[in-house]
């Protein structure tokens, strides 16, 4: 709360972005303590790691100090101020803090929580639910983050960058962090394959897998610059990639159709429902992984590729 | 309670930036901040008094509600990438304005309109 408060006030805005992460950081923290431990890694991945990155590039192209302030604080004050009582109010009936009578652990959950370890087999009934029972809706949202990358590669489209000769270092000669991010590479890409395909047993999934394996391409731009990194993963391939993991994953409920069940029922892929659960869990979550990899690595291109206002001319 | 007024202020901050703050990146920050101020809530209304994490256990009897990570989770990947549209329509502005201050646009559009009236 109160790196939110300063991050408010805060005109310089590398600052801001600054503490804008820290303050995913802490809330990924937050998430784990309220036994969300899917979630808090996803935050730590995306809020503190993505999102830092991107908005650090945003301010590359555009101003890094924010203009004085020319208005009058006390409208939106009253706005806030009364929109935010109104809301207290409303939540005075809300059920208290890890009820467990609450309504919202009456319906669904009880379910998920009793049958899923043997309907679907899996331990982790986070990624049960995301890829079974829901599976319609993460396809949806797979297919929301596809068309988010469309709109980026619509608005800013993946230009040549500044620094396209390769072998030319984006940051200078630094040998020591040249070095440490070598070997950090490897293990940051063998850690996003073990939360791609160990999510159905522990935290993890490939919403986080994908994050990940970009995450690695991301330093590695950073540090040897953008022509060694478009050399070994060309942003053309990257547009295939993530159509190529929302095929995977309706392809697979299409198969499930053919074999005679509805759409996105796994339990026709095998002979045994509990094993078609697993061959299809695993499926679909490499077409998430794939799509949410190429459409954060498209995003990243796109931004880095783009000049200063200034050298534009 | 306090879990519902920390999600209410963080959400009420996030707000303020939104409709006080006159930088486009700021502004982004602040529904960052709204939408992170939602995550809370859901995460924080599946917490089980005594619960564990929503993963098999043996000795473990109580979970806590695994659907609201769920939603979370997908929205958090979602938030990322939408972020990243809006920053792109930031950068566009920017290219186009070569400010991202809301009254600095709103000039520059105020002149091209009075410049086209008098054109007509």
């Amino acid at each position: 709360m109160v790196v939110a408060l300063v991050a408010i006030r805060k005109n310089d805005l590398f600052a801001v972005v600054m503490l804008f992460g820290i303050y995913s950081f802490l809330t990924a923290v937050l998430f784990m303590d309220l036994d969300a431990v899917d979630v808090a890694f996803t935050e730590a991945a995306v809020g503190a790691g993505i999102s830092t990155v991107l908005m650090l590039s945003t301010l590359r192209l555009t101003k890094r100090y924010e203009a004085a302030r020319r208005r009058n604080p006390i409208l939106p004050l009253l706005v806030v101020g009364i929109t935010g009582a109104a809301l207290i109010y409303g939540l005075m009936d809300a059920p208290q803090f890890g009820d467990p009578m609450a309504p919202v652990h009456q319906h669904m959950a009880p379910r998920f929580i009793q049958d899923s370890p043997t309907e679907v087999g899996v331990p982790n009934m986070v990624t049960s639910v995301l890829a079974s029972y829901r599976g319609y809706d993460t396809l949806g949202e797979t297919t929301v983050i596809f068309t988010a990358g469309l709109a980026v590669l619509l608005l800013l489209g993946i230009r040549e960058g500044q620094n396209t000769r390769p072998g030319r270092l984006a940051i200078g000669d630094t040998l020591v962090l040249r070095v440490v991010v070598k070997v950090l590479i490897a293990f940051i890409m063998l850690y996003a394959l073990y939360v791609q395909f160990h999510g159905d047993y522990g935290a993890g999934g490939g919403f986080q897998a994908g994050v990940i394996f970009a995450t690695a391409f991301v330093i590695y731009d950073l540090v040897f610059g953008e022509a060694d990194v478009r050399r070994v993963m060309p942003p053309h391939w990257l547009g295939r990639l993530a159509a190529a993991g929302i095929f995977l994953y309706a392809g697979t409920g299409v198969v499930s159709m053919f074999l005679g069940a509805p759409f996105l029922d796994y339990n026709a892929l095998a002979h045994d429902p509990v094993h078609g659960q697993h061959l299809g869990i695993l499926l679909i979550e490499l077409g998430v992984g794939t799509t949410v990899f190429a459409v954060i690595l498209t995003i990243f291109y796109a931004f880095s590729g783009m000049r200063r206002p200034h050298q534009v001319s | 309670m306090y879990n519902y007024w920390l999600a209410v202020f963080l959400m009420m901050a996030g707000f303020y930036v939104v409709i006080a703050q006159g930088n486009l990146v700021k502004k982004i920050i602040g529904l960052g901040m709204f939408q992170t101020s939602v995550f809370i809530l859901y995460i924080s209304m599946g917490k089980v008094e005594g619960g564990s994490a929503p993963i098999v256990t043996e000795g473990v009897e109580a979970y806590s509600n695994p659907v609201p990570h769920v939603l979370m989770l997908t929205a958090i990947v979602v938030g990322v990438a939408t972020t990243a549209v809006g920053l792109s329509l930031v950068v566009r502005i920017n290219e186009a304005y070569g400010s991202v201050e809301e009254d600095d646009i709103q000039e520059l559009d105020n002149e091209l309109d009075t410049i086209q009236e008098s054109g007509l």
